[in-house]
C-alpha cells in the first residue's frame, strides 16, 4: 500500500509527496499573507512619506461645492452628507434602471421568438446592437447626440403646454393634492382591501374549477373602477396638475429629469434590456418542445401557454443570469461620470480630489457598491428560491 | 511532479517579494535620481487646453505648461525632448502624483492651503497669475454674476473653480445649479451645445477654449474676477532635492527675462554681473548645489526661451495680456530668487 511504501523507504523528506502536498499548501498560504503584509505596509509606508493619514473624520468637513440635483443639499453642507446625496441618487437610478430594463428585457426577450417576421428581425436587430457596442459609447451618444441636440430652453417642444422637452431635461407636470385628497385616499385603501378579496375569491375559484381565474387581472380592474369612480364623483378632482413654466433660464414647478438622468437612465435600460432579453429567449428555449405541444392539446392560446405553462417553468433558468445584469446594472451606473451625472461614484471622486483622502473614500465607494450588490443578490437569491422547481 | 511545481512556487514566490521589496527601496530614491537613472521625465499634463497643453491634430504637444515640462527635462537630461507627457484629467492628476505615476505635475493646477497640506504635495514657485472668470453665449445679455442668478453653469469636477462658484453664487445669496463634468472637453461641449447658460473656470482657460470655439466670437468673457488662481508646477512633499530643481528651472526662466537672456543669445552671452556669470554656470558652482551640471541654466534657456519668449510663443496667440504675470521690475509679480 502507498503508506507502507513511502513509510517503509526511509526517504528524503523532499522526496515525499504528502509532506511536499501539504507542505506546498503552507508556502501558499505564507505568500498570500506576506503579499497582503507587504502591499500592506508599503502602502502605509506612502502614505507616511506623502505626510497623509488615514480616516474619516474629513468627512463631517464642510464640502464646498454645489451639486446639480439630488435631495436637499448645499455646498455648506458636510462632505458626508454629499455623499449621502451621491448614494440617494444612484439608487434611483439603478431601481427605475432595474424596473425598466426587466420590462424592456421580457419584450424583447420574447419578441425574438414571436411568429411575426417584423417583430423577431426588430428585436433581434435592437439585441445585436446594444449588446454588442460599449456603454461608455452608448451613454456618450444618448447624452451629447441625442439630448443635447434638443432645442434649447425657448424653444422647448411641447406636449399640450403640460409637458416640455429640451436639451435641460424632461418637464412633466407635477401632481398636487388638493382639498378633497384625504377622503379620495381613504377610498383607495377600501378598493384596495376589495381588490385583495377578489383576489382571494378568483383564486380560489380557479383552484376549484381547475381553470385561470385571473385573479391578479380581475383584483387591478376593481382597484383602477373603484379608484376611477371615486375620482370623477368627488366635487373636485383630488390631485391638480402643476404645470411646469419657463422662469428666468429654466423651467420651475413639475418634475424634472435633467438630462444627465435621462440619458443615464435610457443607456442603462437599452444596454441591461438587451442582455436581459437574451436570458429570457434562452430561458423559454430551455422549455421541452412537449410543454408546448401539451398545453396546446388540452386547448391553451399561445398567448396562455406563455403565461400559464412556459414562463412560470422559464422563470427559475432566468432568474439567476438576470440576478448578474441586476447587479452589472447598479455597477454601470459609475459610468455616469462621463455624463456628469451625480451619482455616488462622480461625487466620491469629487470629494477625493478636493480632500486628497482617496483611499479611504475608495474604500467606502467600494464597501457601498458591495452592499447594494449583497442586497440585490440577497433579495434575488431568495425570490429564487420561491420559484425553484420543488423536486418531489 | 508535486516537487517540481513546488520549486516552481518557491521559486515564483521569492521573485515576487524581492521585485517588491527593490521597487519600494526605489520609492525612498529621490525623484531627480529616479528620472536620471529612466533617462526620461514623467510629466503629468492637460491634454485639452490650448495655450497651456494641448495635444496637437498631429500629435504632438504644445502649451505653456508643456514648455516647462520641457525646461526640466533640459535641466535634469539636458534633452528637452526626453519627456513621456502623461495626460491627466482635473480629477485624477493629484492622485497620479501621490501614487508617483508621474514625477511632475504641470497641470495648471491652483496653488491652495489643503493641497500643499492635506494631499500631500509642494508647489514650485507660480508660473501663472490667474482668476476664475464667467464666459457667457454674447446673445444671453448677461453683463455681471448678479445676471446669472438661477443659471446653469458648467465646471470642471475637482477644481478650485468648482468650490469658488459654490462660494461666491452663496456669498451673493444667489441660486444657480453647477453641471459639473470629469473632462474638459465635455464641459466646453456641453457649454457650447447649450447645456449650461455660463461655464467658469480660471480666464486663461476661459480665453484659450474660446479660440478653438465653432464660433469664438460668439461668447464673451465677464469682467469680474471671483478668485485668485496661482497656477504652478506641483511635486510630492517630501523630495526635497527634486522640489529645489522644479523651483529654480521656474527661477531661471523669470531670472533670463530679468536680465535680457533670450534663446538666442544665451550661448554667447557676455555679462561682467557676476549674478549672471553664475547663472551661466561660468562661476560659483550652484549647478552642482542642485545636482544638475553647472551649464543647466543655459540647457533651458537654450531649450524654451526665457519667460517672455515662454508666455509669447504660447498664450500671446490668444491675446492674453501679461496683467499680473510681468517682471517685478515692471509692476508684476514674477521675482526670481537671487542665484548665489
Amino acid at each position: 500500500m502507498a503508506v507502507q511504501l513511502s513509510t517503509g523507504r526511509r526517504g528524503a523528506l523532499w522526496r515525499d509527496a504528502r509532506v511536499l502536498a501539504v507542505a506546498g499548501q503552507i508556502v501558499f498560504v505564507l505568500a498570500i499573507v506576506l503579499l497582503a503584509a507587504l502591499a500592506y505596509a508599503n502602502m502605509m509606508r506612502g502614505l507616511e512619506r506623502l505626510g497623509l493619514r488615514l480616516q474619516l473624520g474629513f468627512l463631517s468637513l464642510e464640502a464646498g461645492f454645489g451639486i446639480s440635483e439630488g435631495i436637499a443639499y448645499n455646498p455648506g453642507d458636510s462632505y458626508g452628507r454629499a455623499f449621502v446625496v451621491g448614494v440617494v441618487n444612484t439608487l434611483r437610478v439603478s431601481v427605475a434602471g432595474i424596473i425598466l430594463a426587466t420590462v424592456v428585457g421580457l419584450l424583447v426577450g420574447i419578441g425574438r421568438l414571436s411568429s411575426n417576421w417584423l417583430i423577431r428581425f426588430l428585436s433581434t436587430v435592437y439585441v445585436e446592437t446594444f449588446r454588442n457596442t460599449p456603454l461608455l459609447l452608448q451613454l456618450i451618444f444618448w447624452y451629447t447626440g441625442v439630448i443635447l441636440k434638443l432645442p434649447p430652453v425657448r424653444q422647448s417642444l411641447s406636449v399640450a403646454d403640460r409637458v416640455y422637452l429640451n436639451q435641460r431635461g424632461v418637464f412633466l407636470p407635477r401632481p398636487v393634492p388638493s382639498e378633497t385628497f384625504a377622503l379620495w385616499a381613504w377610498t383607495l385603501v377600501a378598493c384596495v382591501a376589495a381588490a385583495a378579496a377578489v383576489y382571494a375569491w378568483r383564486r380560489r375559484v380557479a383552484l376549484r374549477e381547475d381553470r385561470p381565474g385571473f385573479p391578479f387581472a380581475a383584483a387591478a380592474g376593481v382597484l383602477v373602477a373603484g379608484a376611477a369612480i371615486s375620482w370623477f364623483a368627488l366635487p373636485s378632482a383630488p390631485l391638480e396638475w402643476q404645470v411646469p413654466v419657463l422662469q428666468g433660464f429654466n423651467f420651475r414647478g413639475g418634475i424634472q429629469l435633467s438630462p444627465e438622468f435621462a440619458a443615464l437612465l435610457l443607456g442603462l435600460v437599452l444596454y441591461t434590456g438587451a442582455f436581459i432579453a437574451e436570458v429570457v429567449r434562452g430561458g423559454i428555449q430551455s422549455i421541452p418542445k412537449g410543454q408546448w405541444e401539451a398545453a396546446q392539446s388540452l386547448g391553451l392560446r399561445p398567448g396562455m401557454t406563455m403565461y400559464l405553462v412556459i414562463l412560470p417553468q422559464a422563470l427559475r433558468i432566468i432568474i439567476p443570469p438576470v440576478t448578474s445584469q441586476y447587479l452589472n446594472l447598479v455597477k454601470n451606473s459609475s459610468l455616469s461620470t462621463a455624463i456628469g451625472f451625480p451619482d455616488m461614484f462622480n461625487i466620491g471622486v469629487t470629494i477625493m480630489n478636493q480632500t486628497g483622502q482617496s483611499l479611504p473614500v475608495f474604500g467606502l465607494i467600494m464597501a457601498t457598491y458591495l452592499s447594494f450588490s449583497l442586497v440585490t443578490a440577497l433579495i434575488m437569491n431568495w425570490y429564487n428560491r420561491r420559484f425553484r422547481l420543488v423536486e418531489r | 511532479m508535486a516537487q517540481r511545481r513546488v520549486w516552481l512556487l518557491v521559486t515564483v514566490v521569492v521573485g515576487t517579494v524581492l521585485t517588491l521589496a527593490s521597487t519600494a527601496a526605489l520609492a525612498q530614491q529621490s525623484t531627480l535620481d529616479v528620472v536620471r537613472a529612466r533617462g526620461h521625465l514623467v510629466c503629468g499634463v492637460n491634454n485639452g487646453l490650448p495655450g497651456f497643453g494641448y495635444l496637437e491634430s498631429d500629435g504632438s504637444w504644445s502649451g505653456f505648461d508643456i514648455d516647462y515640462c520641457r525646461a526640466v527635462a533640459a535641466a535634469v537630461l539636458g534633452d528637452p525632448n526626453a519627456v513621456e507627457f502623461v495626460p491627466l484629467t482635473a480629477a485624477e492628476r493629484f492622485i497620479a502624483l501621490q501614487t508617483g505615476e508621474i514625477d511632475v505635475l504641470i497641470r495648471n493646477a491652483t496653488w491652495t492651503l489643503v493641497r500643499d497640506t492635506d494631499l500631500g504635495l509642494n508647489f514650485a514657485p507660480v508660473t501663472f497669475f490667474d482668476g476664475q472668470g464667467f464666459m457667457v453665449p454674447r446673445d444671453l445679455g448677461v453683463t455681471s454674476l448678479e445676471d446669472l442668478a438661477g443659471a446653469s453653469i458648467c465646471v470642471t469636477s475637482g477644481t478650485t473653480t468648482e468650490l469658488n462658484l459654490a462660494d461666491a453664487f452663496r456669498a451673493r445669496g444667489l441660486p444657480f445649479t453647477p453641471v459639473v463634468f470629469e473632462e474638459i472637453d465635455t464641459v466646453y461641449r456641453a457649454y457650447e451645445q447649450g447645456r449650461c447658460d455660463a461655464v467658469t473656470s480660471d480666464k486663461s482657460q476661459l480665453a484659450g477654449r474660446r479660440a478653438i470655439m465653432a464660433d469664438p466670437e460668439a461668447h464673451v468673457i465677464l469682467d469680474e474676477t471671483i478668485s485668485k488662481e496661482p497656477l504652478a508646477p506641483v511635486v510630492r512633499h517630501g523630495d526635497d532635492r527634486w522640489y529645489d530643481v522644479v523651483s529654480w528651472v521656474v527661477y531661471a526662466t523669470f531670472f533670463a527675462e530679468e536680465k535680457g537672456i533670450t534663446s538666442q543669445n544665451v550661448t554667447t552671452f557676455q555679462s561682467p554681473d557676476p549674478d549672471v556669470q553664475r547663472f551661466l554656470g561660468q562661476t560659483g558652482g550652484l549647478g552642482a548645489m542642485l545636482g544638475l551640471s553647472n551649464d543647466w541654466a543655459i540647457k533651458v534657456i537654450q531649450a524654451v526661451g526665457n519667460y517672455a519668449e515662454i508666455f509669447d510663443r504660447n498664450l500671446g496667440p490668444l491675446g492674453l495680456p501679461r496683467g499680473l504675470n510681468r517682471q517685478w521690475t515692471d509692476g508684476g509679480l514674477l521675482y526670481a530668487m537671487p542665484f548665489r
